[in-house]
């Protein structure tokens, strides 16, 4: 086990920071979506916030990230600013991709996020590539690639590991599996189920974590980047988690049982995490309660900012399909 | 470059992708088989030997995993050219190029480019039937966020490339399967082309004939047979299949008044649909006669060599096209 880990008071008050802010930041979108004032998809992160905060507590700054569309997480963890995000979410100029990209296709080039990748699977080869390229430059960085399980069952998942592991790139693949890919179970989809095994098929380490545990995702994470700055390759981690809320912001969830999901939401990685740090002393209810309204007004701040913004002009509709430069 | 001064089509692909590594030290190639095989179509034959497993990158057959690692790179600061061995199998990575290397820029309201450029081999003519002849450059024509380059003569294999790697945004290009072996004395004087511009390569006074790739060679060929005949053709090479460089193909409609369009790929939703409607649009009132096309039948390519030949256009098909506009026969 990594010993870098630190159990200590602030930096358990940090990852539950982290993991509320998430939660209560979706929390608003849903109020906005039902408002109208966020359209088209939302893939809520609800439940598996261990996930992204675990893992990014691992990566440095010179890392780059390629998200899934559900994503909101991924960015909230990786230190993208939730003004801007909600900003995008709300189709405001000011939003990182200036209204362009939405829910599902936030990129922020400061944090090196590489998106919001909205086809399954189709992140994983563009985060080959990025690895590839910091690698050739001689930097001494990695990717993380997050994706589904249902990601697992694409083409693009067997064609990314096989050639990460041929080329030793410094790639860490998260493996999100919250069991259903839209409505599909896992059970029915693929026929090996235990998704960490098969990185073996390619020669990869690959572990499986309780990714309701956001502990145990940040040790694993802290391993497994620790072996790729090594220069051990490519790594591979199954986080076992589950989404509390339908796939997108509606639908009748005729796929799985309700009890299914009252079972999962007692391991919910906040009130699991929260409780036992209460039971452990090393949270008293108040501090809880103040990292909350912290999180409650970050976000209050984020909806005046996107309410605030500005719409990008239809006369720039066209801008940005073709650059006139390569960003520096 | 032999000894007569003249230089083949494949050389010239090699010579430009020699220079872009030397010039470059982000600049790197790969693809099936362009190391150690040399490329199906010997295009990067010894560029192993000079430049090494690095940056001569020999990929497994995964279209999808090394386009999308080109993309990947290029958003990392390299500036990659990835070799798609044809354009047949271009299909198994649509998903990067057109949802990946075609929309960050703008998805990403611009905090991205994805200065990539993508070389295949396309078109049919080498009896290699249906899966192996594919003319599919007009789709990706289709697609915003790309450009798309199809150089015809030698002088353009051997100075897009530069160019191409220039341009912020991912380029397709599309190098002919019958052209490998063309060769063509070059113009010394001459050490760089445009990417934005059609060319005429033949001054006519009686019908346009637009075309671009091997079309454009049954294209002038045709001009030849029509010569005979005391009509006078005018032939557009395209060069730039996206943008469309629009004001030139005006300017020949418009001192010829007659126009013929000849494209290998199909006819229904194709290339040749677009620019007959853009002249329609913006170009109708210089017409004399209806626009006409000699297009690829629309059947998927056999292998026999006569239905071959009688799938793609051929010069007397233009020149008939032609001839029946300028005579109305």
């Amino acid at each position: 086990m990594n010993t870098r880990v630190r159990l200590d008071r602030e930096h358990l008050h940090h990852l539950l920071r982290q993991m509320i802010r998430i939660r209560h930041f979706e929390a608003k979108c849903v109020e906005l979506y039902q408002a109208q004032k966020i359209l088209g998809f939302l893939h809520l992160y609800d439940g598996e916030e261990a996930v992204s905060v675990g893992i990014m507590e691992a990566l440095g700054p010179e890392d780059a990230i390629v998200a899934t569309y559900r994503e909101h997480g991924q960015a909230i963890a990786r230190g993208v600013g939730m003004d801007r995000l909600m900003a995008e979410m709300l189709g405001k100029a000011e939003g990182c991709c200036r209204g362009r990209g939405g829910s599902m296709h936030i990129f922020d080039r400061a944090t090196r996020f590489y998106g919001g990748n909205a086809i399954v699977g189709g992140g994983l080869p563009l985060a080959i590539g990025i690895a590839l390229g910091d690698k050739m430059q001689g930097k001494n960085a990695l990717t993380a690639c997050f994706f589904g399980e249902g990601a697992v069952e694409e083409g693009e998942f067997h064609e990314s590991m096989n050639l990460a592991e041929v080329w030793k790139l410094p790639v860490l693949f998260v493996c999100e599996n919250n069991l259903y890919s839209m409505g599909m179970a896992v059970e029915r989809a693929e026929s090996e189920t235990d998704i960490a095994r098969k990185a073996a098929a390619y020669r990869m380490p690959g572990v499986a974590v309780d990714g309701m545990d956001v502990v145990a995702v940040e040790i694993a994470a802290r391993d497994a980047v620790e072996r790729i700055r090594a220069g051990g390759g490519p790594q591979f981690i199954e986080c076992r988690t589950y989404r509390f809320r339908a796939h997108s912001m509606f639908d009748a969830q005729a796929y799985r049982p309700r009890e299914e999901i009252e079972t999962w939401r007692r391991k919910g990685p906040i009130a699991r995490f929260e409780g036992w740090m209460r039971e452990s002393g090393f949270a008293r209810e108040e501090e809880v309660a103040r990292i909350e309204s912290e999180a409650d007004a970050e976000i209050d701040a984020a909806v005046a900012f996107a309410e605030a913004g500005t719409l990008e002009p239809v006369a720039e509709l066209e801008r940005f399909v073709t650059m006139d430069e390569v960003p520096s | 470059m032999s000894d007569a001064g003249t230089m083949t089509y494949r050389e010239a692909c090699k010579q430009a992708i020699r220079d872009a590594l030397t010039a470059d030290p982000k600049c790197f190639l790969m693809g099936e088989d362009v190391g150690r095989y040399g490329g199906c179509y010997a295009v990067t034959k010894g560029l192993i030997e000079e430049f090494g497993e690095e940056r001569i990158r020999d990929t497994p057959l995964s279209e999808s995993a090394f386009v999308g690692a080109g993309i990947g790179a290029a958003l990392a600061g390299m500036r990659p050219i990835v070799e798609i061995m044809t354009v047949n199998f271009s299909l198994l990575a649509l998903d990067q190029i057109v949802n990946n290397a075609a929309t960050i820029p703008h998805m990403s309201g611009g905090q991205f480019a994805v200065p990539l450029v993508i070389r295949m081999a396309t078109g049919g003519g080498r009896r290699v039937a249906a899966q192996h002849s594919h003319s599919l450059e007009g789709w990706y024509a289709h697609i915003p966020g790309l450009r798309i380059l199809a150089p015809a003569f030698v002088e353009d294999a051997r100075w897009m490339l530069a160019a191409a790697l220039k341009d912020p945004n991912p380029v397709l290009i599309f190098e002919h399967v019958m052209l490998y072996n063309m060769e063509a004395a070059l113009d010394p004087a001459i050490k760089e082309v445009d990417i934005d511009h059609a060319r005429l390569r033949r001054d006519g006074r009686d019908v346009t004939l637009i075309s671009y790739g091997n079309g454009l060679f049954k294209a002038l060929a045709a001009a030849d047979l029509l010569a005979a005949e005391d009509i006078s053709a005018e032939v557009v090479d395209l060069r730039v299949l996206r943008p469309l460089d629009t004001a030139t193909i005006l300017a020949s409609v418009a001192k010829t008044r007659r126009v013929v369009i000849v494209d290998e790929g199909w006819k229904s939703g194709s290339l040749s649909a677009e620019i007959g409607m853009r002249i329609a649009e913006d170009g109708f009132f210089d017409l004399d006669a209806p626009l006409r096309r000699v297009c690829g039948r629309e059947v998927p390519m056999p292998y026999a060599p006569h239905l071959e030949d009688a799938a793609l256009p051929q010069p007397d098909d233009i020149a008939a096209a032609a001839r029946g506009l300028v005579r109305g026969t």
